[in-house]
């Protein structure tokens, strides 16, 4: 079998999920191909050997920095036929999944999403996809010849054995109707840590009892390189922005290590980040239902937890 | 101006999942179903164009059994003119774009939300965007329409976009494109007597099939950890959980 892994870049960077994506292709066997799209350093290219043997073509253009769906999908539907790639892998991110959706149809392809742990391969190609909002899995069965599977985070271990990387220049052939969405302008919070990249996360939820009071999250955060979350109602209130609502309708996460301060734990948001590794909930209200998904809690009063918390982690290091 | 909303007939958001039938089912027994949050916002969103821009349509689609039309009869309510229901259970999310984008060719905007909260592909909109040839923008948090120009934001990872696009467009939406709207009661009234088209077809797409289904394992209880005993905590996640 042969994988083709399409690497999400931003900025020059490419995303750790992508690696992950990586991970999963070598850790199905056989042989690994992944495709980057627009300005990445060699440097962050040879880095993607980490997981083993690779090789890599490179769409070396700026025109690819902020690729459409269009541009995207037709050079990895020429891709996987150049390579004869039997498999698309993707990392878990909405603009992936449109890309996913878009070459399945090019191929003909089944596609499955979300997918948790390595596909069983014999007697037939088998996966286990995270469904309802990570409520629960399902077992589907792709029978398509290509086919399209994206992870989730966490869906196989990280493993560096370390590899060749070898660099192919790409040029895919487009028309000029796949460059049809014109982007204007981009804000992106700087220096922030994205969630859905984050190993470590502190979330706050309405028991922090205002946009005023998410100082000491902060410090929190910062003191673990984490990202920031908050629940549904604390966006709603607009005490944060809305990129930070982590929930079944917001921005469903898997980090190593979630930390929840003064959430209640309503299904919703569990649903949102039940693929954790390790949860923590710090609530002054024992009864929270948090508590009965978390592996540690604390009950008390968060503005005279967290700073401890803060101070005890800048300890340890 | 025409618009077509693609709606999901899901499960109510606190709805406890279970299976039936040796886990090879869904059971819906005490489910409440509701429209897709995010194909919601894009009703909603759709319904406030018809306001601003005038002479435009908007017609729902589902693909659906006949289970599904309190559902619909709901999208009407809130200010759809007409509905298509493709009478077939929605087998895989290729089977819906593909029965969607035949009924689709004629409409300039078709909206839907970014993800289903069932199977979550997020990637119907992007298969009808493919069928049609038609660009794909998601998931969208604004939307306005200037001639036929459609000027959107998207959310890209800890940030946005502002991002132009010409009609005919498909777009996935979430929040906050505009409120939830709730039927009044004439909405509700008028919403029985509009037409509703039953389209027969063809299910036997079925070449992905579903297997069984499995629940996430329960957790062990908490470890509580008395809030004068923080470093205890540190000390546990660096120790046993081996996440710092």
């Amino acid at each position: 079998m042969s994988q083709l892994v399409f690497l999400e870049s931003q900025e020059g960077k490419i995303k750790s999920t992508s690696l992950e994506a990586v991970a999963f292709a070598h850790a199905m066997g056989g042989q690994v191909t992944a495709i980057a799209m627009g300005s990445v350093s060699t440097t962050e290219l040879e880095a993607v050997g980490k997981y083993g043997d690779i090789k890599i073509l490179h769409a070396n253009d700026s025109k690819f920095d902020k690729p459409t769906v269009a541009v995207c999908s037709n050079a990895i539907e020429q891709a996987m036929r150049a390579e004869k790639a039997d498999v698309l892998i993707l990392s878990n991110s909405s603009f992936v999944a449109l890309l996913g959706a878009s070459v399945a149809v090019k191929l003909k392809a089944n596609i499955a999403l979300n997918v948790v742990e390595l596909p069983k391969t014999s007697p037939s190609f088998k996966v286990k996809q995270s469904v309802f909002s990570g409520k629960a899995y399902v077992w589907v069965e792709m029978k398509s010849e290509k086919k399209v599977i994206s992870i989730k985070k966490n869906a196989v271990e990280l493993k560096e054995s370390g590899g060749k990387v070898t660099l192919v220049a790409f040029n895919p052939t487009l028309k000029e109707k796949d460059f049809n969405i014109k982007v204007i302008s981009g804000t992106k919070a700087t220096g922030e840590i994205s969630l859905s990249d984050a190993s470590i996360i502190v979330s706050g939820g309405r028991g922090m009892k205002g946009a005023e009071n998410w100082g000491i999250l902060e410090e929190l955060a910062k003191s673990l390189n984490a990202a920031t979350g908050c629940s549904k109602p604390v966006s709603d209130l607009g005490w944060r922005p809305h990129h930070e609502h982590v929930g079944q309708t917001g921005i469903k996460v898997a980090p190593q290590l979630y930390i929840a301060v003064g959430i209640s734990g309503a299904i919703q948001h569990i649903a949102g980040v039940n693929a954790s590794k390790c949860i923590v909930v710090i609530n002054s209200d024992p009864e929270a239902p948090f508590f009965k998904v978390a592996d540690f809690g604390v009950v008390g009063d968060a503005f005279d937890i967290v700073p401890k918390l803060t101070a005890a982690i800048k300890n340890m290091k | 101006m025409k618009i077509l909303v693609c709606i999901s007939h899901v499960p109510d958001t606190t709805s406890k999942i279970k299976f039936v039938d040796e886990n090879t089912k869904f059971d819906t027994t005490g489910v409440q179903f509701i429209i897709g949050p995010y194909d919601d916002y894009a009703l909603a969103r759709a319904v406030e164009l018809k306001e601003s821009i005038g002479s435009t349509t908007i017609t729902v689609i589902n693909v659906g059994l006949k289970e599904t039309e309190p559902v619909i009869r709901k999208a009407l309510a809130i200010g759809a003119d007409d509905a298509i229901r493709i009478n077939s259970a929605p087998i895989n999310s290729y089977f819906v774009a593909s029965k969607i984008a035949e009924q689709a060719k004629d409409f300039d905007l078709i909206m839907m939300g970014r993800e289903s909260i069932d199977y979550n592909g997020g990637v119907v909109h992007s298969m009808v965007a493919e069928i049609l040839g038609f660009p794909i923008v998601s998931p969208v948090m604004k939307l306005d329409i200037e001639g036929s120009v459609v000027k959107m934001t998207r959310e890209i990872d800890g940030g946005q976009e502002i991002v132009e696009a010409q009609l005919p467009l498909v777009v996935g939406c979430q929040e906050p494109i505009a409120e939830w709207k709730i039927p009044n009661m004439r909405g509700i009234m008028s919403a029985r007597t509009k037409p509703l088209k039953v389209v027969e077809v063809n299910s036997d797409d079925d070449f992905m099939e579903s297997l069984k289904y499995e629940l996430p394992p329960t957790k062990g209880a908490v470890q509580l950890i008395s809030p004068d005993n923080i470093s205890e905590l540190v000390s546990k996640l660096r120790n046993e959980a081996k996440v710092l």
